[in-house]
């Protein structure tokens, strides 16, 4: 079968009710949702009573309580906008670090180091969130023990929740920026250093520039990645609870459609910073 | 590439310190960590001892090997599941479509992996609860005389689990189908071969790494997934990660958790190499 051979007429109205029944499978959970967040009722479910904005809008005067006035909701929102920046800024920071590294530079057992630096993206992100929860508790352990020195910020927090989500964010980040250092003409940085550029000046005003769309596109899916991730963060979370786990919360007590709400709010995030990605990376001159 | 100066050593220094601190403290050492709490017993306040207990009492107890033997089957069929359903649609996007039909069916593919898994789940929860879309249109259309509860069972969480490893099938596919020469096609159905004959002879042997590295990452996520199984299958979902969870959370046993983190490690890590060996790939080659 092929666009270009004549097919029966059967099989072209079978193939193509196949695909179209597929399409409605990948749509319909999406479609489900964000229509639910406007409908006139208590739950997320049928009867559809009538169109409303009271799960966004509704200060609780009516018995409901919009996104709007949701304050765990719009605090836990805050956590994982505060969380999402912290990981995308230090996954990049590395992750540029680790391009050059590996791109530009030999050294013993690099191949070895390469497929450690792969590692991350393989290990489930259940076990990497107990192993570093595992460890941060040994060292909290050992500085007590021989320091008597509480070292409360190592205890589930914030803190270990953004390394969690470090540690395998990063590899992602190195890959992508990786492939466009390899784009890279190395004549162009020896060509500021003839004009008498230093070597930092040279990588500054000439290499990051030239890095500037993968730099975008890895940050955009960093800092996806990390609002929406629930494995690790499950693992490594105090009291201050990201989005996601207070999503997972209320889901399990059965809320209200303010959970809808909140997920359409989720999904026009995802498109923008979808759309930044991809246009990044196809506006990318070679 | 440079040449070896004492100035491009510093570089090399500077740059490898921030990665191997990254690899050191978050990956090695916490999983050496793990490793060593797994193997040890406590027998009295603060005091452990080395001993394969918590890696014995997952043999004795039959729930835990259960339901790890549970969750491997369940992810290997939730794989096969999704190649059988997302190799036409691969055929179809790579093959048939053209143009802007092509691209625009592609991307559409890839919009559920933009979107949290949190929020896939939950529409798939409001399609098949009591009160859900399938449920209503059952009865509009009189197939069902009252609600039908069509949450909490194993069909749920194969549904979800597909619903969510359908992209990762789907991309490597259509990339390996692509590159197959469509006048290779063309001269099998010139010699007069069958449609099924060109599939198992040409399309499938082509395609085959594509389906290997496809399904190699749908099984390790499906394997790692807690929130579909744990919300679509409701209390009796018996995944192995909420084992581990249960074990480090609500029960406080870490060392009987981190053994059971261990062999999830060991399960996956083990599929993954036997997958790069059988289609003999390196695992750079396979991340991209």
């Amino acid at each position: 079968m092929l666009a270009s051979l004549p097919r029966s007429l059967p099989s072209r109205i079978i193939y193509g009710l196949y695909v179209a029944l597929f399409f409605l499978y990948l749509l319909a959970p999406l479609v489900v949702v964000a229509t639910f967040a406007f409908n006139d009722s208590v739950f997320p479910s049928l009867p559809w009573k009538g169109f409303t904005l009271d799960w966004f809008i509704s200060a609780g005067d009516n018995g409901r309580l919009g996104l709007f006035y949701d304050k765990p909701l719009l605090e836990s929102v805050g956590i994982s906008l505060m969380v999402a920046t912290a990981v995308t800024l230090l996954s990049l920071a590395v992750g540029v670090s680790n391009a050059f590294l590996f791109e530009r530079h030999d050294f013993p057992f690099k191949g070895f180091f390469y497929m450690l630096m792969l590692m991350p993206l393989v290990i489930p992100g259940v076990i990497l969130g107990i192993s570093i929860l595992v460890f941060s508790n040994s060292i909290v352990n050992a500085l007590d023990n021989l320091f008597l020195y509480e070292a409360e910020f190592l205890r589930p927090g914030l803190l270990l929740v953004v390394l969690g989500q470090f540690s395998f964010i990063t590899t992602m980040a190195t890959l992508v920026i990786s492939a466009r250092l390899r784009k890279f003409n190395v004549e162009l940085e020896e060509a500021a250093l003839n004009l008498g550029a230093g070597r930092l000046t040279a990588v500054r005003t000439v290499t990051l520039p030239f890095l500037k769309p993968a730099l975008i596109g890895a940050g955009a899916v960093a800092f996806l990645m990390s609002f929406e991730n629930f494995n690790t963060t499950l693992m490594l979370v105090g009291s201050d609870a990201p989005l996601t786990i207070t999503m997972y919360d209320r889901l399990r007590e059965g809320s209200t459609p303010v959970i809808n709400a909140v997920s359409l709010f989720l999904m026009v995030l995802s498109a923008a910073l979808a759309l930044m990605s991809m246009l990044s990376g196809r506006k990318a001159p070679e | 590439m440079e040449r070896v100066s004492a100035g491009t050593k510093l570089t090399v220094l500077v740059l490898f310190a921030p990665f191997i601190l990254w690899m050191l403290l978050l990956v090695i050492l916490p999983h050496i960590d793990l490793l060593t709490i797994s193997l040890r017993e406590r027998v009295a306040p603060r005091v452990y001892e080395f001993s394969f207990k918590n890696y014995m009492e997952f043999f004795v107890e039959p729930l835990y090997w259960r339901t790890f033997a549970r969750t491997a089957i369940m992810s290997i069929l939730a794989t096969v599941l999704t190649l059988i359903i997302g190799f036409p649609i691969s055929y179809y996007i790579a093959k048939i479509a053209r143009g802007r039909l092509k691209s625009s069916l592609f991307l559409l593919c890839m919009l559920p992996f933009w979107v949290s898994e949190l929020v896939r789940t939950f529409g798939w929860m409001i399609l098949l609860r009591e009160s859900g879309i399938i449920s209503g249109v059952l009865q509009w259309l009189g197939l069902a005389d009252g609600p039908v509860e069509m949450l909490y069972n194993d069909a749920a969480i194969m549904v979800g689990l597909v619903y969510t490893s359908m992209l990762f099938m789907v991309v490597p596919l259509v990339s390996t189908l692509d590159s197959l020469d469509d006048g290779l096609i063309e001269a099998a159905y010139d010699l007069g071969g069958s449609t099924i004959a060109i599939l198992r002879e040409i399309v499938i042997p082509h395609a085959m790494p594509g389906i290997v590295s496809g399904c190699i990452v749908v099984f390790m996520l499906t394997l790692g997934n807690y929130l579909t199984p744990t919300l679509l299958g409701g209390k009796d979902s018996l995944w192995f990660t909420e084992q581990i969870y249960n074990q480090f959370i609500t029960r406080f046993n870490w060392e009987q958790g981190s053994a059971f983190g261990f062999l999830l490690l060991l399960l996956s890590s083990a599929i993954i190499w036997t997958g790069l060996r059988l289609t003999r790939q390196r695992l750079q080659d396979t991340i991209k």
